[in-house]
């Protein structure tokens, strides 16, 4: 097959393909969910089909192009014929299926493999249902029989009197056009069977293939009626509706829907993928990337003019002015860049609606997802790397966490699990929960499987419950007994800390047992270029993120103590913080060893603060934070640093990381 | 069909550098770099030191914007420390995506060893020798030609702890 990268047309087609399929399956999802197929939903299924039959066909990947053009018939069928009727359920598992084996020939394509699955069985089945529906019946799991149970339940005006030779009419009417009837009086030809009827109404079972139209019709064909219900029903034996039904109006719905003219409430259900393809453009993301270093090399260099070392002393009016709006303006640029890199969440929370909906089906259990702020945007490159670990947690939370709904009625909680996915911006970060409301996180057990696997690296009795929870993102750690198709092998949780790790996030949990469980990832939004305070130690320079810092001062010599272990500590407006010599810490040589001769910086990273002692500060200053060398990397990795910045005047700043300063003591 | 093409030309391109080394001395001894791994060579200038290296890894520089890390080959080899001077140069090699600075005293030339001067190594014991791939005798001298490879990956797991 043809190399991915040399084929643009190939290129194109996937995305496209890809993209439609991804739209396909939402509006499967959002008809399951209404429980119906709305005209327009199908118009906007038929629409794709028929796309992605056509550019399938061109690029000869015949199996997709069949399938494509058999729902596109149904679906052609169904467009045409809005009165028609069909069991939702059925079609909405089989396009599934469509789209999931679609998706694995997409898979294999852009892997340069042959898409050769064999879709014949599922083609089979589609060309049965259109079949079906063409020779007018109602197409069920098994075509064969294509009979209905209908209910009817009539009542007829006040003044109607003999009521029972009415209801003797319809049965007449109807006894040459049904398979079978049975109602209720059974006797009508008695005298007594008038008044039931009167107070009670005429309930009527009929089992027959015709449509409801018709069946509501021919009933409603008779004198005096003040009102007809008529519901389908699974079998001759139904039950009797209850009083309250009597009053409400002649009702539509039952465990079978069907498929009636839907008014625009559809309009905002439409998935949000398709309303947005107007006014965008795709854009390869490696042009994004070489944008963004780009602006981050431009931001170096208009550094370098503005505070150039030739520049120092010199009274320039004119050129500051000038430099000052040079800011101004590549500020502006960065800022923009950044903005085009930023994708909503959306997208990846949508994905989640599958994974639920298949697990919840699959393991007996009733969860629904809800979205919060799925708008909220994140870089580009970040999206990407926290897909997997949202779709792991979100399993564990089906799996592990969301009981059945015998256990939870029996725990006295609505049958409906509620999974919420939740990302908000705050500060520099972007945090994304997952939030369940099931069986919440067992102490007890996970305290002891962390003691069999010798993964206790504090006393038990320091432990408060945040750190048990938290034990369970250790490597090797597990307490499902059996290893689930989704989980269990104790090799999920901490592959969820290093992939938010490599975007330099992190993962924290929190849970009440019986109540829920949620995990909250924190991940920074910018990675690229932040706002740093730049500080001298030495000869060395070293940058601190000003989102850490949270006061600088010239200490008092009678505010410093140092205590037994000779570690020294200040003492801020009543508060002891201990303070961090980083001239020691990273053997920098230097002339201030007093700390009265040089500067404290409080720094400030998830409530925990310290004070660094440093020389002087130099100035603040957008940096543009690149990883330290691969080679210096791969000693190990600096805690404390994470990564260097060039500054103004070449020089080389090594950037701080707080919370590795903080893990240091 | 062009991958094949594109091969020969790379083949034909590495042949036209091939048995070139560039020489540089240490004290009085001369070693060889294979001149396909080296893209400069620039005088010394300002580096900035990292903390928790080993100490033959002196740290980095900014080379027009890249930030490369930097080694001193003496240090490397064990040989005692010299300061930097005037002639001290920095020999930038790129090997697979690796970009590193090599900190010589001072750099001789390029010269062309052909394969049948290049002898294979003794014993694999003092310092320094682990680097050498093998002995080039270039009239009445010979020069210690170094694997760049294991220059740069192997890590020894003493240094290290001489460090923490």
């Amino acid at each position: 097959m043809t190399n991915l990268r040399d084929d643009p047309i190939l290129e194109a087609y996937l995305t496209e393909t890809t993209q439609l399929v991804e739209q396909l399956e939402e509006i499967i999802l959002v008809c399951e969910e209404a429980k119906s197929f709305s005209e327009e939903m199908i118009h906007e299924i038929f629409r794709i089909m028929h796309t992605i039959k056509g550019s399938s066909s061109m690029m000869h990947f015949t199996n997709i192009a069949t399938l494509a053009h058999a729902l596109e018939d149904l679906f052609s069928f169904m467009r045409e014929n809005p009165q028609q009727v069909f069991e939702w359920s059925t079609l909405s598992d089989l396009m599934l299926e469509g789209v999931d084996l679609t998706k694995l020939e997409l898979y294999k394509i852009k892997n340069g493999d042959e898409p050769d699955g064999d879709m014949s069985d599922l083609i089979g089945r589609v060309k049965l249902i259109l079949e079906s529906l063409e020779q007018g019946g109602i197409p069920s799991v098994s075509p064969s029989s294509l009979a209905q149970y209908y209910r009817a339940h009539i009542f007829f005006t006040e003044d109607c009197g003999m009521e029972n030779v009415r209801a003797f009419q319809i049965i007449h009417q109807l006894k040459e056009q049904v398979e079978e009837y049975r109602h209720i009086p059974e006797n009508i030809l008695d005298q007594s069977a008038a008044d039931t009827i009167q107070q009670q109404g005429f309930q009527l079972w009929i089992k027959t293939d015709k449509l409801y139209d018709e069946v509501y019709s021919l009933l409603s064909n008779t004198s005096y009626l003040k009102q007809v219900e008529l519901v389908i029903v699974n079998s001759m034996a139904d039950q009797v509706a209850d009083d309250d039904d009597a009053e409400t109006e002649p009702r539509s719905e039952d465990k079978q829907a069907q498929v009636k003219q839907q008014p625009s409430r559809d309009k905002e259900s439409l998935p949000s993928t398709s309303r947005h393809q107007g006014k965008t453009i795709n854009v390869n993301v490696h042009k994004l990337d070489e944008l963004m270093d780009l602006v981050g090399e431009l931001v170096i260099a208009e550094a370098m003019v503005t505070q150039n070392t030739d520049l120092i002393g010199l009274e320039l009016e004119q050129f500051q002015k000038a430099s000052r709006h040079l800011q101004k303006i590549t500020k502006e640029i960065q800022d923009k860049v950044m903005e085009i890199r930023m994708v909503p969440l959306v997208m990846t929370f949508q994905r989640m609606q599958r994974v639920v909906r298949d697990m919840s089906k699959e393991l007996g259990k009733d969860v629904q997802l809800k979205m919060v702020g799925e708008h909220t945007e994140v870089d580009k490159n970040i999206i990407e790397h926290i897909s997997d670990p949202i779709m792991h947690l979100v399993r564990n939370a089906v799996d592990h966490g969301i009981e059945t709904v015998q256990e939870r009625a029996a725990a006295g909680k609505p049958e409906t699990a509620v999974l919420t996915l939740e990302a908000q911006n705050i500060g520099g970060e972007v945090l994304i929960m997952v939030k369940d409301d099931g069986r919440g996180l067992d102490k007890v057990r996970i305290l002891q499987k962390a003691k069999e696997n010798g993964l206790l690296h504090k006393p038990e009795a320091d432990m408060t419950d945040k750190d048990i929870y938290n034990l369970i993102f250790l490597p090797g750690f597990s307490t499902k007994e059996a290893i689930t198709e989704y989980s269990g092998r104790g090799v999920g949780m901490d592959v969820v800390v290093q992939n938010i790790a490599a975007v330099g996030g992190t993962v924290a949990v929190d849970s009440l047992a019986g109540e829920g469980t949620t995990f909250t990832i924190k991940i920074p939004l910018t990675l690229a270029i932040i706002d740093g305070m730049n500080v001298r130690v030495g000869e060395s320079k070293y940058t601190i993120p000003t989102t850490s810092i949270d006061q600088s001062f010239r200490p008092n010599e009678r505010d410093i103590i140092t205590d037994p272990n000779g570690n020294e500590m200040i003492m801020v407006r009543g508060n002891c913080y201990p303070i961090i010599r980083l001239h020691e810490r990273y053997r920098v040589e230097t002339e201030i060893t007093r700390i009265v001769d040089g500067i404290l910086i409080m720094v400030e990273q998830d409530g925990n603060r310290t004070c660094l002692f440093v020389d002087e500060l130099l100035g603040q200053q957008q940096v543009v934070v690149k990883a330290l060398p691969t080679y210096i990397r791969s000693f190990h990795s600096i805690e404390g640093i994470s990564g260097c910045t060039l500054l103004g005047d070449g020089e080389i700043s090594l950037i701080l990381d707080v919370q590795g300063l903080l893990n240091m003591k | 069909m062009t991958e094949t093409l594109q091969k020969d030309i790379e083949a034909y391109e590495e042949d036209s550098q091939k048995d070139k080394y560039l020489t540089f001395m240490l004290d009085d001894e001369c070693y060889g770099l294979e001149i396909r791994y080296v893209t400069e060579i620039i005088g010394i200038q300002k580096i900035t030191t990292v903390p928790e290296m080993p100490d033959f890894v002196r740290g980095i520089i900014n080379l027009r914007g890249k930030i490369i890390p930097v080694m001193d080959v003496r240090l490397r080899f064990k040989k005692p420390f010299q300061p930097y001077m005037d002639r001290t140069c920095i020999i930038v090699v790129d090997i697979h995506e690796l970009c590193i600075g090599l900190i010589v005293d001072r750099v001789s030339e390029v010269i062309t060893i052909p394969e049948s001067q290049v002898v294979a190594p003794p014993d694999v014991q003092k310092r320094g020798n682990r680097f050498v791939m093998g002995i080039g005798k270039v009239g009445q001298e010979v020069k210690l030609l170094l694997d760049c490879e294991k220059l740069l990956n192997d890590h020894e797991i003493e240094q290290l702890h001489s460090n923490s």
